[in-house]
């Protein structure tokens, strides 16, 4: 019996639901809302010079890779099924265009903290 | 040819007739929010690598009204996707015992909930500290 590939996708899918769940909320509130109107946090928060630092560091990489790919693996899952429930069933191109996305956003964040060095 | 022409009921707008489905389609559509935001975060992490200019370019970006009223919906859709999480996890987790008993739905979802406040308002503080 052919084996499923449904355990990756739905463990990336629980994995990314969860970290956004616990938060995404938070990290909404400081990169799109807080910081582009100077609340709360100093003004460099994001700066060039300070993201850069934390992406050079290994956990900072961590983290962004984490949170970029694991929310574009969650998001793919439930929108390839979104289609469905919309009445696509050209099945190919569905999972094509959502975990295809969702691939190649993984390789364009993991080639772009590579690129940014160590 | 058949002259058979059998009635199929139509499934348009299948999912609003029934408020269970439209608290189903609200908890699937967060995703799309949620793939947003990520690409967003993603042309960030492109123009840090792109350099200072292009890095300073998206920040400004970002400062737009059209991308705070963004952030603002996202912010909503996100706090929902939390909500909703733990709301269905007593349906998505294996089902638990402690001392026998098996653990209420209710006990799942407020753990989780409060865990997620915690959590946040952790990021929220390690942020603060990285940058006082």
């Amino acid at each position: 019996m052919k084996r499923s590939n449904e355990p990756i996708f739905w463990s990336l899918f629980g994995a990314g639901g969860m970290l956004a769940a616990l938060i995404g909320p938070a990290l909404v509130f400081i990169t799109g809302i807080a910081v582009p109107l100077g609340l709360i946090y100093a003004p460099d928060t994001m700066s060039y010079n300070n993201m850069l630092a934390f992406a050079q560091n290994w956990a900072g990489k961590l983290v962004m890779f984490g949170v970029v790919a694991l929310f574009l693996w969650h998001a793919a899952h439930r929108i390839a099924i979104l289609l469905h429930d919309f009445g696509v069933h050209a099945v190919a191109a569905v999972k094509l265009f959502s975990y295809g996305g969702a691939f190649l956003g993984t390789v364009i964040a993991g080639y772009a903290l590579l690129a940014v060095g160590f | 040819m058949s002259n058979r022409r059998p009635y199929v009921r139509s499934m348009d707008g299948w999912w609003k007739r029934d408020a269970y489905f439209i608290r189903y389609m609200a908890r699937e559509v967060t995703a799309v929010f949620v793939a947003a935001y990520a690409i967003v975060l993603l042309f960030g992490l492109v123009r840090l690598a792109q350099g200072e200019a292009a890095f300073n370019g998206w920040l400004q970006y970002l400062k737009t009204p059209w991308m705070l009223v963004f952030h603002l919906i996202v912010l909503g859709t996100f706090v929902y996707h939390t909500w909703s999480w733990f709301n269905i996890m007593p349906k998505t987790m294996p089902i638990m015992f402690v001392g026998g008993k098996r653990v209420q739905p209710g006990t799942i979802t407020g753990s989780g909930i409060a865990a997620a406040v915690v959590a946040c308002l952790a990021v929220l503080l390690i942020v603060k500290g990285m940058h006082p």
